[in-house]
């Protein structure tokens, strides 16, 4: 039984390397095993569904569980929202189940209904607590990249459906996440339907999610960055840019391909037609229309399938954003740094011209004191003091913020490390999945041709 | 400015398409460069034996070349003849004709055979847009369709041994001989001509009504067919459009990245190849198939106009047979000219049956071939891109080093 009461109060920091909670250094190193294990196992893209696995902490501390979860159902709802207007919405299910290591059995431990809003909810909590972490995203909130075939209301089924896949692999890329899996909030967003939004705000994570936005969209120049860091978010700059290029241009090519099949169902019609005033000619003609139909209407699985591709590239979009905020974050701290070291630098400054009496820099009391006359020793003496404590309080400060600097962009790496080789994996999957679809659409196209060129020369 | 072929396409589209279901069109293509193509297929067509004769009648139109003079600027083809028929003084020949020339032979032919039907020429102008007459394509096409007229011709039992059409073949100066005014017509012509209209026809003989029927909804349908493969073409061209750029946004990423940069410039290397796959396509899909179904149109118009001539024979004797028995003459036989009559349109009759069963074999066979060639075509095309998705398959899967965690992947070949 957990002897600490859970410890949801956290300060802004950089994240701890203790797992919330708990600070038993022996199950450090377990978890921290375990966790290595697991990612060989857990595939790091989101179309092993039925694999999904994840290695969460139990709440009473012994040892880790596998664990399963998936989103399984998607329904629509109406209830009240917060101005007390009627409004409809979509509610998943989540269901987790832990799997026992001997037999593999897998046994239902948790199952409830959450909303998007609080998948939301969840991810914000995650990017406050975890700044250095390049956190997993949401699917887009509404359909974008659409192309005609595909309805852009997010009541349509199919949106809905793509949602659904979309909202578990959310939750499998966290529970794979070494840090993320570990976190209470997100166990307790699997296990604790009623309450958890209250827990949540609780945190008092709501201040900081503003603040932290306004941070990350203000401009500012740092004169030291990391250049690793300066080199990533131009590159997520550029991925971002690059990614939403292709998905703008596939969506068109899509729209063209749907064109090019559907038009070729008029010839089956017109074949028909045809065939009847031939006599030797219209069985060939009459059966290869039939063929011409087929074809027209395989277009519509092959572009499901291909939405598919397009989701995975639109998971990286929105991790690029992540990266890019995990960038920006240091380029905070940097900026902060430098601006404490610079107070630092400019009250000692000050402090030695008022011990030696000689004025280099400015400042208003100089000024004044030039203005007015001089002051009296007991008063120098009383700002000499003054200062001589803020310097000490400053020096602690910029000691902390350094090492809190470092502590972030070794942490921070160590995550962009693991993103790079899970980014790798995932679109060169992505790439050989859209080639085999590619390949199996070229077969369908060849084999109906086939059967309509046979149809011909029987005419 | 040299425009593309493609624009040729506007020539076509007179019509609403209203008897189509489309999808929901897009902006309508750019210009883009087709490559020429040849197409084994149509040289050969007309090669087979029909009907198992021996041949003694060769024909051939290749060679196109270009002749600037000071007034105008053309094209000429070369016609080669090789035969073994007496009414050809020597074995081989070879002339220059042009376009205008061909035109000439259809005329004099429609004139001295009018019982026959005449097989079409591709259009003389190109009416709608600025197309470049001396493009390679363009000139390709048309020397395809004009060597196809005159093997059309070349099989015809009554038509290759036409007077005109020897002359088309052999003479040196072909100019002088059209200025020598009309040579000797068949008298079936030369009545013919004179027939005028004004006669009502009683009743058509169910078959050629029937013939007649079958070729409006015949025209009908191609016509369709005529819009349905623009349709498609204009619809590919545009989905061409968007692979072109598609393509290129690959390479771009693949600058930016590592171990994915081989990865993703292969997938653009892939997606240039099946560009250059479709555009191949909708060259021949122009070039071979359009003009061939262009044609049997003009066909079917020219063959019920000879219908309509024939309907005019007939009425003619039959106001000539009425004629007579209104007279109530105690002649017991019917007057020369009333027989003469009824030979003409007994001729007529039996040459245009004769004529539409070979057109109705023709047509079979031609229909066949095109069609064919049609998925053949399409089947090319998708066995081209499919070599190219396939071959890149082992890139992608290509692993970067040997150590590190196994990655998980699915075989191509579980799909």
């Amino acid at each position: 039984m957990e002897q600490a009461p859970p410890d949801l109060e956290r300060q802004w920091q950089p994240a701890p390397l203790e797992p919330l909670g708990h600070t038993d250094a022996g199950l450090q190193a377990a978890v921290g095993e375990e966790a290595e294990g697991s990612r060989d196992e857990v595939p790091g893209d989101g179309t092993e569904h039925a694999l999904g696995l994840g290695v969460l902490m139990t709440e009473n501390n012994f040892g880790l569980k596998k664990i399963e979860i998936s989103v399984s159902e998607a329904e629509k709802r109406t209830g009240r929202n917060a101005m007390n207007m009627q409004e409809t919405y979509t509610a998943y299910l989540i269901e987790t189940r832990s799997v026992e290591h001997t037999d593999g059995q897998s046994v239902l431990t948790d199952s409830l209904w959450r909303r998007y809003s609080e998948f939301e909810l969840l991810r914000n909590y995650l990017l406050v607590y975890y700044p250095h972490i390049v956190v997993p995203p949401l699917p887009e909130k509404r359909a974008e990249f659409v192309w005609h075939k595909l309805s852009a209301d997010n009541m349509d089924p199919d949106f809905v459906e793509r949602r659904r896949i979309g909202l578990e692999n959310f939750l499998l890329r966290v529970a794979s996440h070494p840090i993320l899996c570990r976190d209470k909030i997100f166990y307790l967003f699997l296990t604790q339907e009623g309450n958890w939004k209250e827990t949540v705000n609780e945190t008092g994570f709501q201040l900081k999610a503003d603040s932290r936005l306004k941070a990350l969209n203000a401009t500012f120049r740092v004169k030291n960055p990391d250049k690793r860091f300066t080199e990533l978010k131009h590159y997520s700059d550029e991925l971002q840019s690059v990614i939403s290029h292709l998905l703008r241009v596939r969506a068109r090519v899509a729209d063209r391909l749907y064109g090019v099949y559907k038009v070729h169902g008029n010839y089956g019609r017109v074949f028909s037609e045809w065939s009847a005033i031939e006599k030797e000619m219209g069985d060939g003609l009459q059966s290869a229309g039939h063929h011409m139909d087929v074809y027209a209407s395989s277009i519509d699985d092959i572009l499901e399938d291909e939405e598919h591709y397009a989701d995975q590239l639109k998971e990286y979009l929105f991790y690029a954003e992540a990266l890019r905020a995990v960038c920006r974050k240091h380029e905070l701290m940097q900026y902060d740094l430098e601006m404490a070291a610079q107070d630092l630098a400019s009250k000692k400054q000050q402090c030695e011209e008022l011990a030696t009496g000689t004025v280099r820099t400015f400042s208003l009391k100089g000024m004044t004191t030039k203005l007015f006359g001089q002051e009296t020793p007991e008063q120098r003496e009383a700002r000499i003091k003054v200062l001589e404590e803020q310097i000490n309080e400053g020096e602690q400060q910029l000691k902390s913020k350094n090492l809190e600097g470092r502590e972030f962009v070794k942490n921070a790496w160590a995550d962009i490390e693991r993103f790079k080789e899970q980014k790798n994996h995932d679109l060169k999957e992505a790439l050989i999945s859209y080639a085999v679809m590619q390949i199996s659409m070229c077969k369908k196209g060849i084999q109906v041709w086939t059967n309509a060129k046979e149809c011909f020369s029987k005419m | 400015m040299e425009l593309s072929f493609h624009s040729v396409l506007h020539l076509y589209q007179d019509q609403e398409m209203e008897d189509l279901i489309l999808p929901n069109g897009g902006t309508p293509a750019g210009t883009s460069s087709p490559a020429s193509s040849s197409s084994l297929l149509n040289r050969l067509q007309l090669d087979d034996d029909i009907d198992g004769e021996t041949r003694d009648l060769f024909v051939t139109v290749d060679d196109p070349k270009k002749h600037v003079c000071t007034m105008e600027t053309y094209i000429t083809y070369r016609i080669t003849t090789k035969s073994t028929r007496v009414e050809f003084d020597l074995p081989e020949y070879s002339v220059r004709r042009r376009y205008q020339d061909f035109d000439w032979l259809r005329n004099k032919l429609e004139e001295s055979q009018p019982t026959h039907l005449i097989p079409p020429l591709p259009e003389k102008f190109v009416v709608k847009g600025v197309v470049d007459r001396f493009s390679e394509e363009f000139v390709e096409t048309r020397r395809k369709a004009l060597d196809k007229f005159l093997k059309r011709i070349t099989d015809h039992p009554v038509l290759s041994f036409n007077e005109h059409f020897n002359v088309f073949l052999t003479a040196k100066d072909l100019n002088a001989y059209k200025r020598q005014g009309m040579a000797l017509l068949s008298r079936v012509g030369e009545s013919v001509k004179h027939v005028t209209g004004g006669y009502k026809l009683r009743s058509r003989p169910l078959e050629f009504a029937a013939i007649g029927d079958y070729l409006d909804t015949f025209a009908l349908k191609l016509g369709t067919i005529d819009r349905i493969a623009q349709r498609i073409i204009k619809e590919e061209i545009e989905y061409l459009v968007e692979l072109r750029e598609y393509g290129p946004v690959y390479s771009t990423w693949s600058a930016l990245e590592g171990e994915l940069a081989e990865p993703l410039e292969g997938v653009s290397a892939c997606i240039g190849n099946c560009s250059t796959a479709l555009e191949e396509l909708t060259d021949d899909m122009t070039e071979d198939f359009l003009p061939v179904l262009r044609e049997y149109i003009l066909y079917s118009d020219s063959m019920k106009s000879v219908l309509k001539k024939r309907d005019q024979v007939q009425a003619e004797y039959e106001a000539k047979l009425e004629a007579v028995a209104l007279r109530k003459e105690d002649r017991p036989k019917v007057p020369a000219d009333v027989e003469k009559c009824q030979d003409r349109m007994e001729c007529f009759n039996a040459d245009l049956k004769a004529d539409m069963e070979r057109w109705q074999s023709n047509k079979r066979q031609d229909f066949r071939q095109l069609l064919m060639g049609m998925a053949d075509k399409n089947i090319q095309y998708y066995e081209k891109c499919l070599m190219a998705w396939e071959s890149i398959i082992p890139l992608l899967q290509e692993k970067p080093e040997a150590n590190g965690s196994p990655l998980v992947f699915i075989p191509w070949w579980s799909l």
